[in-house]
């Protein structure tokens, strides 16, 4: 199927902002309503690179800014936003990026809603791993979190009725992962042939991808469903046996997947699960959990929550596409409640077979009305050889970002 | 005889402080009756007088001070969904605007009386909805001294009422009523209103702990009418007595009747609201 392309999807969005939107009669007299930030990265870590190529640096510098520009019409029913977003890295090429967040236009009337346009949408409910959410590429070189991702080119359709929300998605143009480039960290031992991605569809990244959503609560339970078919976002790293390179290969898949959440006083209940057909033998991976908090605590204003989920995939972690095959996850989220609404998360993820741990620290506070303050610690223990992580197991870092918003 | 008399006596005596007992009992209850069904109606009064604004639209600035005097400030933009049914509480919807960090984050109630609320709140960096727990009623809101439950509706079935005096207030003269919190999770023991009885608006409330000690005191003031009907305070100060923290709120021009209805209350929509 011969789609039109990303590019041509952006140009027609920026005609249509330019020429048609002021025309019409909603847009008169509102202004765009423009915001954004501006981010400091340091990176210091703790040991010398793995492999041959990466930087010797033990620290890294790194710059990202997001411009977010909106409107909205007068009578309410048209919206459009425009989210650029760019990073620049001093180590790191493949780091150094550009992407579009958001770009769209959508119109609503009464329970309808109509979405053209580069967006993203989240899915799910766990906190460990995000593994249904799948309408967006994982930006993966922002952080090894998973939790950045890629605008995707869409049109979509949201009926909002009282049986619940019905969500349409066609996605025409497909995004590749971003991983870093062989002189960054975070990398896997092979090379990565970033300009020969391989796809099972002849139409490649034009693939007409398509998902459909159903979500709605009934009284403490909150449930989603879908189903997906199109290109699958987790790529197989195939070693190519003359160059040793490691080419992508994007598969055709049918997926189905649900999150259910069950919210009882202190209590959260999590399931999110997904059955994935297409290459290979059909996969099943779930991640449950729950989630119980402690408010007021020591008779002040914050709160603790500890968090509990197992997780499991039927793909094994030598993958590339997992590591969460079969981990518990503990962790401890305090909220300060405070002027500065500061935060802390510490979590640590242990693969029950293999005792490979992963642990992580989230520190976040206020500094000022405009500038917020963010560290990070993230730390690989016990990993072994032929895992996935092992090739990232010197990459233990801590991070400062300070972000100033406008 | 005079055993008999005595007796007699004795008997007829017992018997009148028992009655008397009695009667000073069911007097009691029917004047503390009285009493709660007067604080009723005039909570209902007060309550009552907003009917029929069906839905509602107003900018607040909220700002917070600590006991050494420092500030900070939250803007945000509150809706309001009228339900008419008294046994089902309002639906409304908390916009953050500043500050920038939390720019475009949201909360969803959709109020009940004496059930938990069900609450959504919107996380604008993964634009992700999370079903969150109300059993939080007593934490405060947004790092301010207002209390979840402080600034949900007050819902006239949420509480049981006792009246108290008549009492002047500032230029008014307000009625004076206990509240008892009849949800769960409060972290009030009791609250006393003032309500005035020309316009029957909230002047004053003062909060007293599960402990029974006095913990905060709100005043509501610049009350304006609209559309001949509905008052609403544009300032609400809250202070804390026991840490000497308060939180201000002050509102903009309500709108009422902006048209909106039920899907705009909804979880769905948190992801659209910019």
């Amino acid at each position: 199927m011969q789609l039109i392309s990303y590019t041509q999807i952006f140009r027609l969005f920026l005609i249509w902002m330019l020429f048609v939107a002021p025309l019409s009669n909603a847009a008169i007299d509102n202004p765009l309503d423009i915001s954004g930030n501006i981010s400091l990265q340091l990176r210091g870590f703790t040991q010398d690179a793995l492999w041959l190529d990466q930087n010797t640096s033990d620290a890294e510098f790194s710059f990202s800014s997001e411009l977010e520009i909106r409107w909205r019409s007068n009578d309410n029913n048209q919206r459009i936003s425009f989210i650029p977003f760019a990073r620049w890295d001093e180590n790191d090429k493949k780091r150094s990026h550009f992407d579009l967040r958001e770009a769209f236009w959508a119109y609503q009337s009464e329970d309808i809603e109509i979405l053209l346009g580069v967006n993203k949408v989240f899915w799910g409910v766990t906190e460990s791993a995000h593994i249904i959410d799948i309408i967006n590429q994982t930006d993966l070189v922002e952080s090894i979190d998973q939790e950045d991702k890629l605008g995707q080119p869409m049109l979509s359709l949201a009926f909002q009725k009282d049986w619940g929300l019905l969500d349409l998605y066609l996605l025409p143009y497909f995004r590749e992962r971003n991983f870093s480039g062989k002189n960054g960290r975070f990398r896997g031992q092979y090379a990565i042939n970033f300009d020969n991605a391989k796809y099972q569809s002849s139409s490649k990244r034009k693939n007409l991808d398509f998902a459909i959503r159903y979500s709605h609560f009934f009284g403490g339970v909150d449930l989603g469903i879908y189903y997906f078919d199109g290109t699958s976002r987790d790529p197989r790293g195939v070693i190519e046996a003359d160059s040793s390179d490691l080419v992508l290969h994007y598969d055709q898949i049918e997926q189905i997947g649900f999150d259910i959440q069950y919210t009882r006083s202190s209590w959260l209940w999590k399931l999110e699960s997904f059955y994935r057909d297409g290459y290979r033998d059909a996969i099943f991976g779930s991640v449950a959990g729950l989630e119980y908090t402690f408010y007021q605590v020591f008779n002040g204003t914050s709160d603790i929550g500890v968090l509990l989920e197992y997780q499991y995939d039927d793909r094994s972690s030598s993958e590339i596409a997992t590591t969460a095959d079969n981990d518990i996850f503990v962790g401890s989220r305090w909220t300060s409640n405070n002027m500065n609404d500061g935060s802390f998360l510490a979590g640590i993820i242990v693969d029950k077979k293999t005792s490979e741990s992963f642990y992580s620290v989230e520190a976040k506070t206020r500094l000022s009305e405009n500038i917020s303050l963010a560290l990070e610690v993230k730390i690989i223990t016990n990993s072994q050889i032929g895992e996935t992580s092992f090739t990232q197991s010197h990459d233990d870092y801590i991070e400062l970002q300070i972000n100033h918003f406008f | 005889m005079n055993y008999n008399y005595k007796c007699n006596l004795g008997l007829k005596s017992i018997f009148i402080v028992i009655a008397l007992f009695l009667c000073q009992l069911d007097f009691n209850r029917a004047q503390g009756e009285m009493l709660s069904t007067k604080g009723f109606d005039l909570a209902a009064r007060s309550d009552r007088s907003d009917r029929g604004f069906s839905d509602s639209e107003v900018e607040m600035t909220m700002i917070l001070r600590n006991s050494a005097g420092k500030q900070a400030s939250r803007t945000l933009r509150f809706t309001t969904l009228e339900i008419p049914d008294e046994s089902i509480g309002d639906k409304s919807l908390i916009l953050f605007r500043t500050p920038k960090d939390i720019e475009g984050t949201a909360l969803l109630s959709h109020a009940k009386m004496l059930d938990p609320d069900d609450q959504w709140l919107y996380l604008p960096a993964l634009k992700r909805i999370k079903r969150i727990s109300s059993r939080n009623k007593s934490g405060p809101f947004v790092g301010s001294e207002f209390a979840f439950e402080d600034f949900t509706a007050s819902e006239l079935n949420k509480f049981r009422y006792t009246y108290i005096r008549e009492e002047p207030c500032e230029e008014l003269v307000c009625d004076v009523i206990e509240r008892i919190p009849l949800y769960e999770n409060s972290g009030y023991q009791k609250q006393i209103a003032w309500v005035d009885n020309s316009t029957y608006q909230l002047r004053k409330i003062q909060f007293y702990d599960r402990k029974g000690s006095f913990l905060k005191q709100l005043i509501l003031e610049d009350y304006r009418l609209y559309n001949k009907k509905y008052w609403r305070p544009h300032r609400l100060k809250m202070k804390n007595m026991q840490t000497n923290k308060s939180s201000d709120l002050v509102y903009g021009q309500y709108k009422f009747k902006v048209g909106l209805i039920g899907s705009d209350f909804v979880k769905g929509r948190l992801s659209k609201l910019r």
